[in-house]
């Protein structure tokens, strides 16, 4: 549906050509100069393309303000979004151009694997953003999760009904189904979306086994309805589960993002601070 | 020998309080009759501790009762005191069922059958406790008290055969929370649908349908009431249903039985009986004041209550209607005094023809008085506006088209295209400019459509004028009234409701439609199903290839939500056409590009996207909410974003709402063309601005009534939330809460609950906060029309 705009194709790919743009003149600039001693960040286009990244890189790490502040004006967040990706792989070109390929285990060397790594992070993030929101539509099919879990609830009331008119024994998996069937929890429960512990899920098996052993005919009923039941339930738990790792999988690589933003920018500092006390 | 009262005064609201007090005040001899055992039951009934605003502010309060904006609790507390204080004579559990006799002795029958004599009669016993009932005349056994008209609590019922009678929000709730307590429940909905119950409980009352929750006899009336038994008429004939108890919900009115009785005349089509300038009704010595006479705000029904007693004794004060509008009336040009500025409006105004002074000074107690100088306007093309004008004096100038001009004086109307189709200005209206200015009286919204409502003159005036308009605009201004007469003689407006088939394919019909109001949809066969090949939005006309070509109708066109048409006879067009090669011409390349159009969009995917959001009530929308899934990364920063600029009360719940494919459609307000919100809202604190955005104003008092009536749960009713987030906390001391986010709501009496909706963000600079904060652009809103165009467009 062409109905909305991307923030890749926001304005028609301006920031995508503008980015381009930019790449193509640092690369005409690094390579007409080429001055005495080689090409480095201390030469004339070295400092240029050094300031040039480290103002980018400070604009980069905005955006976790701006889109924060809520403004009024006429930008949109999708609009900074936009730059903010291209700017970004930008920075590839630039930066490394402005090292003039001069590597070595120190605090300048540090600075550029950090942003490598932010720029390698919020690549991730593209491919995270373009991928798990069609996958979530697609998992919860047109529902919301809040509706889904009402829908749990009111599956667990039918099943404590159900059991009422069931053998003990089913007592068992409707107990098992409520206390066993966990929706989140730790960080690679979260992340996983696994279900394979899911207590509802081992329910259905134990009240499907159960239900073998009746004889009586009303009860036989209720026993279809109540393992219905428990298959619904642990169908809808588990989608919930793959809900909440789609979500963990596009929030998490922010939490690589935003902490190597803060040490890419403190190492810069530092970067800066040497190159000039050396002078 | 029984005394003979001066004044009796029925009901104990507000209104009867303020008289009796009056009454006690002047030492006149009187009786306060109330229903119930304490005063004031409608605001009795409000939920505890329920904040009680004191609108219009600028209407001053004439009455010796305390009142102003306060809890329930202190304003009972009040009247309590100033009714006693005064020596109001006061009969609890008084029950009026009769008010026989004449003015100076009337004779007033309670329920246990004592009389009462009075001289004159106050009757104030507003609307709240009048249940519509049924009718024990045409459904034997109405009576026989197995129906009733409230469910205090459901779980008064276990396992029994239970009845529900209704469509709405409360049979809808009753009917569920009956069948969740393990009753046996049907309901009974008169139509084919629940159309209008808030979508919430439509589709809560559906799913318990498909899971046999409960049963739903569609279509179906009850005929006959058993003491185990009711009999219902369906389309499949008669059906005898078990039941133990019958709940029969269906809305509040006021009693037009009783208040015929007692002398009241309801006009045609009129929901409150008639009353003159001092508020008698056609019962000489006959009152009504409150809101039974049309008037629920609070300190309207208390100054009504002191006014009518001095009138009663021969001693009037002025209104203090009449002093407001002794102000608004300044502006005019030669203004001296109200009356007779009232009765000239009147005289020189077809529209008004049918009020009365009193009406009519309420009117303008709504209305805005404008004096523009020639050439000023009064309206700009394209800008929202939903008010009625009225030409008080001078010319106004219309300019269609650059070398046509229309032209309108002294009574004439404009504006009533905003007003019926809910669209923004078609034309510019200008005071003329050869003129000396023009007055204009501009009538709101609401108090427009209670004008037409009430006034079947009214009604007429307007629907004949708004077809000429409708044609001369969609059609061609060259048209005149000459040209059109018997074609507007004979038009017919009609309603659809929501689903129902303007044209059906493969009909003979021979008419032409044009939609006033709502929207459709035109659909194709194609194998056996239904295929959505356009969108037809208010102002445009349907039916137009049969008519040219004279062959069968070549699609179905339906209503997407409640559609007001009319109709023009086919034979009479085409005489028209005919004649007038120009106007062939037009409509000949609008079918022309429809076709086309209908060609392109024969797409299954882009007619399924279509059909979903009609059928979720787009088609009235103007400003809608769509989010792209695919692209929405479950961030809620448009959430965020809203919250952070409406004081901390998200307007939009992402999450909520219906899904077809990518698209989902979150809770939050269309901006309907015709908004439902407004219908029902005591101080007219929903309002639309020249943006077109619907807002509410800080008249806002708390009812829920706006909440209620939007079918599309885009109101909430809610506190304040007691802390916000700001950026800097959040940045640098780590606040709980970030921008936008907030500790939950906290009610009090300074921090109430009141109405909370989306207002477009027409406080905002740049637009929509929701759509901007949007990192990944899958947020937009817009026009319906232009959705499906961008759709189209896509596909
Ligand atoms: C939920 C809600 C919130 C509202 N909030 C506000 C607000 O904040 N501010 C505001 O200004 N307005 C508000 N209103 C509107 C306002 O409450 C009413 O319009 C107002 O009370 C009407 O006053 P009344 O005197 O005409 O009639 P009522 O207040 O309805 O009083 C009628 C009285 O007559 C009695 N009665 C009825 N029939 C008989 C009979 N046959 N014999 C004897 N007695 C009879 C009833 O028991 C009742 O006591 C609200 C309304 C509702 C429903
Ligand atoms: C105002 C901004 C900057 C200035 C003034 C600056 C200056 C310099 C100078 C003078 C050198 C040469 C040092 C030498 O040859 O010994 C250098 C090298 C280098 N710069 Fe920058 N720089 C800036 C920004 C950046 C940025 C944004 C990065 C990348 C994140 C970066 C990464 C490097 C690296 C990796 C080297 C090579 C170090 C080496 O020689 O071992 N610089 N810079
Ligand atoms: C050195 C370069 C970069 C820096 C310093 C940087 C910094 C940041 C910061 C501070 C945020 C805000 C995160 C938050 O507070 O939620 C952010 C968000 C983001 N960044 Fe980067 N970033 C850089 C490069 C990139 C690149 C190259 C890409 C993509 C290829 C990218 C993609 C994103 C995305 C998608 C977001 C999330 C936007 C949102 O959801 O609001 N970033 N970045
Ligand atoms: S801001 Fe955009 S991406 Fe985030 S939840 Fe809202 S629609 Fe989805
Ligand atoms: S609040 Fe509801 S009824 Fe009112 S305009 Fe918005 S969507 Fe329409
Ligand atoms: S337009 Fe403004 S008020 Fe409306 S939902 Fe969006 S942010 Fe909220």
């Amino acid at each position: 549906m062409s109905a909305h705009t991307s923030f890749l194709a926001h304005e028609r790919f301006r920031w995508f050509k503008r980015s381009a743009w930019l790449c193509l003149i640092t690369i005409v600039a690094y390579s007409a100069y080429a001055p005495v001693g080689g090409r480095n960040g201390g030469t004339w286009v070295g400092y240029g393309l050094g300031t040039i990244g480290l103002l980018l890189i400070l604009w980069l790490s905005w955006l976790g303000v701006k889109k924060r502040g809520f403004s009024g004006g006429s930008h949109t967040i999708r609009g900074w979004t936009s730059a903010h990706v291209y700017l970004g792989l930008s920075l590839t070109i630039i930066a490394t151009l402005h090292t003039g390929f001069e590597f070595g285990w120190n605090v300048h060397t540090l600075a550029y694997t950090l942003m490598m790594l932010v720029i390698l992070s919020g690549g991730f993030g593209v491919f995270a953003y373009l991928r798990y929101p069609a996958k979530m539509s697609e998992n919860l099919i047109g529902q919301s999760a809040s509706a889904l879990k009402k829908e749990m609830q009111d599956l667990d009331i039918r099943i404590a009904r159900l059991t009422q008119r069931l053998p003990d024994s089913f007592a068992e998996a409707a107990r098992m189904s409520l206390d066993q069937t966990k929706i989140g929890g730790g960080f690679m429960a979260l992340l996983s979306g696994s279900s394979k512990k899911c207590g509802s899920a081992k329910a259905v098996a134990l009240a499907s086994s159960q239900a073998e052993t009746l004889t009586d005919s009303a009860q036989q009923t209720s026993a279809t309805e109540m393992v219905a039941s428990l298959s619904r339930k642990a169908e809808i738990a588990s989608r919930l589960r793959r809900d909440l790792s789609y979500k963990a999988i596009m929030d998490i690589w922010l939490w690589l993002h935003v902490p190597l933003t803060l040490g890419l920018i403190a190492s810069l500092g530092a970067h800066v601070f040497i190159v000039f006390y050396y002078w | 020998m029984t005394e003979i009262y001066e004044i009796a005064i029925i009901g104990s609201g507000p209104a009867g309080c303020s008289a009796a007090t009056r009454a006690a005040k002047l030492g006149v001899s009187h009786i306060l009759l109330e229903r119930t055992d304490h005063l004031s039951d409608t605001i009795y009934k409000y939920q505890r501790g329920k904040y009680v605003m004191a609108t219009p502010d600028n209407l001053p309060l004439q009455s010796d009762l305390q009142f102003e904006a306060d809890t329930r609790e202190n304003i009972l507390g009040w009247w309590d005191e100033g009714t006693e204080g005064s020596g109001v004579n006061v009969k609890f559990n008084s029950e009026v069922t009769a008010i026989e006799g004449e003015k100076g002795d009337f004779t007033i029958t309670i329920a246990n059958g004592d009389t009462y004599k009075a001289k004159h009669v106050i009757l104030s016993i507003g609307l709240q406790g009048n249940l519509r009932q049924l009718d024990a005349s045409s459904i034997p056994g109405a009576d026989n008290g197995v129906t009733e008209y409230q469910l205090d609590d459901p779980k008064d019922y276990w396992d029994k055969d239970i009845i529900v009678i209704g469509a709405g929000d409360a049979a809808i709730e009753n009917a569920v929370a009956l069948a969740q307590n393990d009753n046996r429940v049907t309901i009974v909905n008169r139509k084919r649908e629940f159309s209008r119950a808030k979508s919430g409980n439509i589709s809560l009352i559906l799913t318990a349908i498909k899971d046999e929750l409960l049963e739903c006899a569609y279509n179906a009336s009850p005929v006959k009431v058993n003491e185990d038994s009711m009999v219902l008429k369906t389309p499949e004939g008669e059906r005898v249903v078990p039941a133990d108890r019958a709940i029969a919900r269906l809305g509040a009115i006021a009693p037009r039985g009783f208040i015929e009785a007692a002398g009241g005349v309801f006009e045609d089509g009129a929901d409150f009986p008639r009353v003159n300038e001092i508020y008698e009704c056609d019962r000489p010595g006959v009152f009504i004041i409150g809101a039974l006479a049309g008037y629920p705000l609070i300190k309207h029904c208390m100054n009504q209550g002191y006014e009518v007693v001095h009138t009663i004794i021969g001693d009037p004060v002025e209104s203090v209607v009449r002093k407001e509008l002794a102000t608004k009336f300044q502006v005019i040009p030669g203004f001296n005094d109200v009356q007779s500025m009232l009765e000239q409006i009147k005289a020189a105004v077809p529209l008004f023809q049918g009020l009365t002074l009193l009406q009519l000074g309420e009117f303008m107690l709504d209305a805005d008085i404008h004096f523009k100088k020639p050439g000023d306007a009064f309206m700009e093309k394209n800008e929202a506006g939903d008010s009625l004008f009225v030409i008080h004096e001078g010319d106004v100038e219309i300019p269609v088209t650059a070398d046509k001009v229309f032209r309108l004086g002294q009574g004439q109307f404009f504006g009533e295209m905003g007003l019926i189709m809910g669209r923004r200005r078609t034309a510019t209206v200008l005071a003329a400019r050869d003129g000396s200015g023009a007055v204009g009286i501009e009538i709101p919204r609401t108090a427009a459509l209670k004008l037409i409502a009430s006034s079947p003159q009214a009604k007429k005036v307007m629907d004949e004028t708004a077809i000429l308009r409708q044609l001369q605009t969609f059609l061609s201004p060259e048209l005149t009234r000459d040209d059109l007469s018997e074609l507007i003689e004979a038009a017919q407006t009609k309603q659809f409701g929501r689903g129902e088939a303007l044209i059906e394919e493969g009909d003979e019909g021979d008419a032409l439609y044009i939609v006033r109001s709502g929207s459709a949809t035109v659909s194709k066969k194609v194998g056996n199903s239904d295929v959505v090949i356009a969108y037809v939005p208010a102002g445009q006309f349907v039916g137009e290839m049969a008519l040219l070509f004279h062959q069968t109708r070549s699609a179905t066109v339906r209503a997407t939500v409640p559609v007001d048409a009319v109709e023009l006879d086919g034979a009479l067009f085409r005489s028209l056409l005919d004649e007038k090669p120009k106007l062939r011409a037009i409509v000949d390349k609008v079918a022309r590009e429809r076709e086309e159009e209908n060609q392109r969009t024969g797409n299954d995917v882009v007619s399924r996207k279509i059909e979903f959001l009609t059928s979720i009530g787009l088609g009235e929308a103007t400003n809608a909410i769509v989010i792209d899934e695919d692209l929405c990364v479950r961030c809620d920063y448009c959430e965020k974003a809203c919250a952070e600029t409406h004081d901390g009360v998200s307007r939009l719940d992402r999450a909520a709402g219906p899904t077809y494919a990518n698209i989902h459609v979150p809770l939050s307000c269309r901006h309907c063309e015709q908004p439902h919100c407004m219908a029902d809202c005591p101080p007219n604190a929903l309002q639309r601005d020249a943006g077109g955005a619907v807002y509410v104003d800080d008249t806002c008092i708390g009812c829920g009534n706006c909440a209620r009536n939007c079918p599309y749960d885009a109101i909430t009713m809610s506190a304040l939330p007691a802390k916000k987030g700001g950026l800097m906390g959040w940045l640098l001391f780590g606040g709980k809460f970030g921008p936008g986010e907030a500790e939950k709501p906290k009610k009090s009496k300074e921090n109430k609950e009141m109405s909370r909706k989306c207002d477009l963000c027409r406080d905002v600079d740049g637009g929509p906060s929701c759509v901007r904060a949007c990192p990944t652009g899958a947020v937009i809103r817009v026009s319906p029309e232009e959705l499906f165009s961008r759709i189209r467009e896509g596909a």
